[in-house]
């Protein structure tokens, strides 16, 4: 897989120092009715960090996850990215667990829904294509998401969450449905991409060796609190398999396996 | 061959009907002989009276179709989009639903005569009915998730209905207008019949006071014509407008 890195000055004048956004949650609580499902949730996220979050279904990973896209309100507590409360929508993408493509609207179509924001439409069709090849699907444009495989859908939905180079991206378990195979080859584009653009991703799975093999950083979340921290100094590109990676692995299983 | 085939039954039928009436089978004022109608719809296409009557009740039928179905289609998505306006007008609309439309021809008759209007209520009255059903329908069934995509990527409300609310509703409307196009032409067919001083329900009636059965046949035939032809422009439509889908394209 080769990945090219795009880089356009307009959005780079655009960006602080670093690519990434840096996150920071204070008491973050979140509550549907009278079940509580966040419990005051204190959390750092660096700028440029790969974190995974990883908990049984139930824990309160994909409501974290929601909070930060915006989809939803904190009942209590605060969320600051980049140092502000809100107005980060527009630099924050989500991938969600189904690649949720426009059917009808050709592939690069729905790239170009990433671009709400972009000027004239020739810029836009130019940008959409770029992010095609950066996922691999060069010349795919033209082609209806009907005719593509699983692992290439979500592929279209990487390019439209990159399009607009986000300074936050949003995983929501986007390798859940895919085939052992496609998966480790989807892990590995998310991994480049995520090293050549810099910017700060946050993944939810409930998949432990995916974890590890993308993180930095994984969060154990247990009843709506951070239960363990885990930091992953395992060099890049990882390979499958490594001794150090299943002790994390392992660490983490008991964990989530203690009840 | 497959292009073939479908033409197979109305020749088969076409050959008897002819046969029939040939060898005596088949009494003349009962049912005349293909050939027959064939020489009197041909005899009314010289003489244009066929033209004038097909435009007239095409008129009518374009007419109230555009009124009852821009109706129906308003309402439709007034009502899969927000729950307040669903409230306050779907219970009635369903209660108005269940009244046949054909049951308001006497006091139809009563309050515009056997006038243009009359016909035109009457068919926007039929049409509105598959139309605003179909696109309430069609509305709440989006998926939700595409929905929430869109707002996560920032979509404005104009761009969610236009990218997302209206495309995703389409396959359904398009039952619905079909279905409407069917409607159109019964209720035409009946309003003309029963009252009316020109188009192809009246060529018909016309013909039936001076004992023309082949005048009769022959409008019949036209209106099955005329109905088809709309289907054909509404699948045309479809298949264009629905290329995305691979249940249509294959088409």
């Amino acid at each position: 897989m080769t990945v090219t890195v795009l880089d356009h000055a307009a959005d780079m004048s655009l960006r602080a120092s670093s690519p990434g956004a840096a996150i920071a949650l204070r008491g973050v609580t979140k509550a549907f009715g009278a079940h509580r499902v966040l419990h005051g949730i204190d959390l750092d996220i660096e700028a440029g960090a790969f974190v995974a979050i990883v908990g049984r279904s139930g824990c309160g990973k994909s409501t974290l996850l929601r909070l930060l896209a915006g989809l939803d309100r904190p009942s209590d507590g605060s969320i600051a990215i980049d140092r502000q409360a809100q107005g980060w929508q527009d630099v924050v993408r989500l991938m969600f667990q189904e690649p949720r493509l426009l059917p009808w609207q050709r592939v690069v179509h729905n790239v170009e829904v990433g671009l709400t924001h972009a000027r004239n439409k020739r810029d836009r069709r130019q940008q959409a294509e770029d992010a095609l090849v950066q996922v691999g699907l060069d010349g795919r444009g033209r082609h209806w998401p009907a005719v593509l495989s699983g692992g290439q859908k979500q592929r279209v939905a990487l390019a439209r969450a990159l399009v607009s180079h986000p300074r936050l991206l949003l995983l929501d378990e986007p390798l859940g449905a895919l085939d052992a195979l496609t998966r480790i080859e989807m892990q590995d584009l998310v991994a480049n991409v995520w090293q050549s653009k810099g910017f700060t991703a946050v993944v939810v799975t409930h998949d432990v060796s995916e974890a590890v093999a993308l993180a930095d950083r994984v969060l154990l979340l247990e009843d709506g609190t951070v239960a363990m921290d885990v930091p992953v100094h395992l060099p890049r590109p990882r390979r499958r398999g490594d001794r150090k990676a299943s002790e994390i692995e392992g660490a983490l299983l008991r964990r989530l396996l203690q009840r | 061959m497959n292009r073939i085939l479908p033409w197979l039954v109305p020749i088969v039928v076409l050959l008897a009907w002819q046969a029939g009436s040939q060898f005596g089978v088949i009494q003349a004022n009962v049912l005349p002989a293909p050939s027959a109608v064939a020489q009197a719809g041909w005899h009314l296409a010289r003489t244009g009276e066929l033209w004038t009557n097909i435009e007239v009740s095409a008129a009518r039928a374009l007419l109230g179709f555009a009124v009852g179905g821009g109706i129906g289609f308003t309402l439709g998505m007034m009502n899969g989009l927000s729950s307040l306006s669903e409230t306050l007008t779907d219970s009635t609309l369903q209660m108005l639903r269940n009244i046949p439309h054909l049951a308001l021809i006497p006091l139809v008759i009563l309050w515009f005569g056997i006038d243009e209007q009359a016909k035109i209520f009457l068919v926007a009255l039929g049409v509105f009915f598959p139309i605003y059903v179909n696109t309430q329908h069609g509305v709440r069934s989006v998926d939700p998730h595409l929905l929430e995509m869109g707002r996560a990527y920032g979509m404005s409300e104009a761009g969610l209905f236009l990218r997302v609310v209206l495309p995703g509703a389409l396959p359904s409307i398009f039952v619905g207008l079909r279905y409407g196009l069917g409607i159109m032409w019964l209720t035409l067919i009946v309003a003309e019949t029963i009252s009316a001083s020109s188009g192809i329900g009246y060529m018909a009636m016309n013909a039936r006071e001076f004992m023309q059965v082949d005048v009769v046949v022959f409008s019949i035939l036209v209106y099955a014509a005329l109905g088809k032809l709309a289907d054909s422009i509404g699948r045309l439509l479809e298949r264009t407008t629905l290329s995305w889908n691979p249940v249509y394209a294959k088409a």
